[in-house]
């Protein structure tokens, strides 16, 4: 596309000066917390007048913090194991229908993502108080898996269109039953798109505040929810040092699985 | 390896308003060779997937041997498929794609590999075995398709237009082999085409469809000399439809009063060459066309305009380099290749 621009210097260093500008301003907010979280003060100042690993040491030390984030890494990787395989299986329904059923269906499975978290989230609590679930990391885990299937089915029906739906067929009358040409013959040929649908549902639930404060509770509470708190409770740089690992947990993952993809 | 007989009974199928399949029957013996040939659209696929089981059919039975088959799933039918586009997995290679349905039958690895080989081979890959399928022409992924549709030993096989994705000569010697390999393993098979030339040069028998319906079914030779319907005589060749009253005999005696075809080949421009018994038909040169092998001419008939289409063999049409457009012309035609349409024409 950008060939059908002048190629003059004067373009070039208006197109390098922009595109730098949009990466500032995307990337400093995340990136102020991180000088902050090597604060020796006690307070969130900035620039720090004395750097130290003291909040760190606090966030590994606190038992509280140490089991949302288990909690978080545990309920990530189960909304991610829960949330593809349905997507998948969704996908390939609204695939093969067609039509107007398909676009009703699609339609329905992409609304979690449409509807403000707030509203899900109490609609959810509702429904879950009367199966008394509240409170319980399975009812956390249905709240993420029901914001993940609509994000996991972005990233698959496109793959889904692409594939070549005789291969399955073929599959079918050479003697596989329909988990075999799923799990040998679909499964192997999107497992690109698949790997990026676990690593979005994953960060999906990873992310996810507005559900997990309204459900989660005590030893289930997530770190979002916790952070959420602290900030309302006390401001202390912990909330930075944690902020800093969060990132780089995230930043890690999108790293690794994009490496891996393009090796 | 068993073959069986297939019995087609009544199936119907709709989608909304369009019928895809009306009411076909259809019998087809053990280790027959048989083409169900049409125009897109004529039901021939959707016939093609119900046997196969993806396709299930609003009405209507269809039996494998003595089995009714009309609801059992695809991958219990034990019938190898060939599809138009191969429909290989091309993230296995040559030799995984050909063991797939060994695999799946959990036949031990060593025995698998075994089979696979011996069916690459008779399919003329050997060698070939660990490539990928990407690295494959169009005529080798046809004969891995192949390969893997007959190496689990199928009662019966079905192929979908196979050959439409390959250049002309290769499709020439494909269906020769393919026809090889038939007679070879003795398998009942049902091959989809709509290429007429395809069909007679291969079938053992043709059923031509066209709007969900079967037209005819018959021996190739039939089909082309003896069709039933107007639709066939077209759809198989260059068919001329003569109304009653065109056509005069040679030998003076009364024409027959139905609707007549005639095929362009079979005229000859020389009353010799045909009987006493023969037909004549009288008309003005429209237009001439040099095909290579033989001359086309379009002659409009006198008494209406109709107009024939004339085909004359180059080694026996000396005379037509000089024929201009305009002239008179009669056109002789044998009484054997004179064939009265069964179906009354309006």
């Amino acid at each position: 596309m950008l060939e059908a621009y002048p190629d003059n210097r004067l373009s070039r260093i208006f197109l390098w000066g922009f595109s730098a500008l949009v990466m500032a301003f995307l990337m400093l907010p995340t990136l102020v917390v991180v000088p902050l979280s090597f604060s020796a003060s006690n307070l969130l100042e900035f620039p720090p007048r004395a750097y130290s690993l003291r909040w760190y040491e606090t966030f590994f030390g606190s038992a509280t913090w140490m089991a949302a984030l288990r909690t978080s890494l545990i309920l990530g990787t189960l909304t991610a194991m829960v949330a593809v395989p349905l997507g998948l299986l969704a996908c390939i329904s609204i695939n093969r229908l067609g039509g107007k059923a398909a676009v009703t269906i699609q339609g329905v499975l992409l609304t979690p993502s449409i509807v403000p978290g707030i509203l899900l989230a109490i609609g959810l609590f509702f429904v879950l108080a009367a199966q008394r679930l509240v409170g319980t990391l399975f009812g956390v885990l249905v709240g993420h898996v029901v914001l993940a299937i609509p994000v996991a089915c972005i990233v698959l029906l496109p793959a889904l269109a692409r594939f070549d739906w005789n291969q399955v067929q073929a599959a079918r009358s050479l003697g596989a039953n329909w988990a075999r040409a799923i799990g040998g013959i679909i499964v192997p040929q999107l497992h690109i798109s698949l790997l990026s649908a676990t690593l979005m549902a994953f960060l999906t639930s990873l992310d996810e505040s507005v559900i997990s404060i309204f459900i989660s509770s005590g030893r289930n509470s997530t770190m979002p929810k916790l952070m959420f708190l602290s900030l309302r409770d006390q401001i202390d740089p912990t909330i930075a040092a944690i902020s800093t690992l969060w990132t780089a947990i995230v930043v890690a993952v999108v790293l690794i699985v994009t490496l891996r993809r393009k090796s | 390896m068993e073959s069986l007989p297939i019995t087609i009974d009544s199936v119907s199928k709709s989608y909304g308003t369009y019928v895809a399949l009306d009411d076909v029957s259809l019998d087809i013996q053990a280790g027959e060779f048989l083409t169900l040939l049409g125009p897109s659209g004529s039901g021939k696929t959707t016939l093609l997937m119900a046997l196969a089981g993806f396709v299930r059919p609003d009405s209507g039975k269809l039996l494998l041997g003595d089995r009714d088959i009309t609801r059992l799933a695809p991958n219990k039918r034990d019938i190898g498929i060939v599809f138009q586009n191969y429909a290989l997995f091309p993230h296995m290679n040559v030799l995984a794609n050909v063991a797939y349905p060994l695999a799946l039958r959990k036949m031990p690895k060593a025995e698998a590999r075994r089979r696979a080989l011996d069916t690459l081979a008779r399919v003329k890959l050997e060698g070939l075995s660990e490539r990928n399928i990407a690295a494959l022409s169009g005529g080798q992924r046809q004969r891995v398709a192949l390969a893997r549709a007959i190496v689990f030993e199928p009662r019966v096989m079905l192929m979908d237009e196979p050959l439409s994705a390959l250049d002309k000569n290769l499709r020439e010697t494909m269906q020769y082999e393919i026809r090889r390999l038939h007679d070879d393993l003795g398998i009942t098979t049902i091959y989809v085409t709509h290429d007429q030339r395809e069909a007679l040069i291969m079938s053992d028998r043709i059923a031509v469809m066209n709007s969900g319906r079967i037209q005819q079914i018959d021996t190739p030779q039939r089909i082309y000399d003896r069709p039933s319907t107007r639709f066939v005589a077209e759809f198989m060749g260059e068919a001329n439809i003569v109304a009653p009253g065109l056509v005069r005999r040679i030998d003076g005696a009364d024409a027959s009063r139905a609707t007549l075809m005639i095929r362009a080949e079979s005229f000859h421009l020389d009353e010799k060459l045909v009987g006493r018994d023969g037909i004549a038909l009288e008309g003005t040169l429209r237009a001439k066309a040099f095909r290579g092998e033989n001359w086309l001419l379009t002659l409009a008939l006198d008494g209406g305009g109709q107009e024939v289409l004339v085909c004359i063999p180059a080694a026996l049409a000396s005379g037509c380099g000089e024929l201009a457009t305009g002239q008179r012309v009669t056109a002789y035609a044998p009484a054997a290749k004179v064939h009265p349409l069964p179906e009354t024409i309006a």
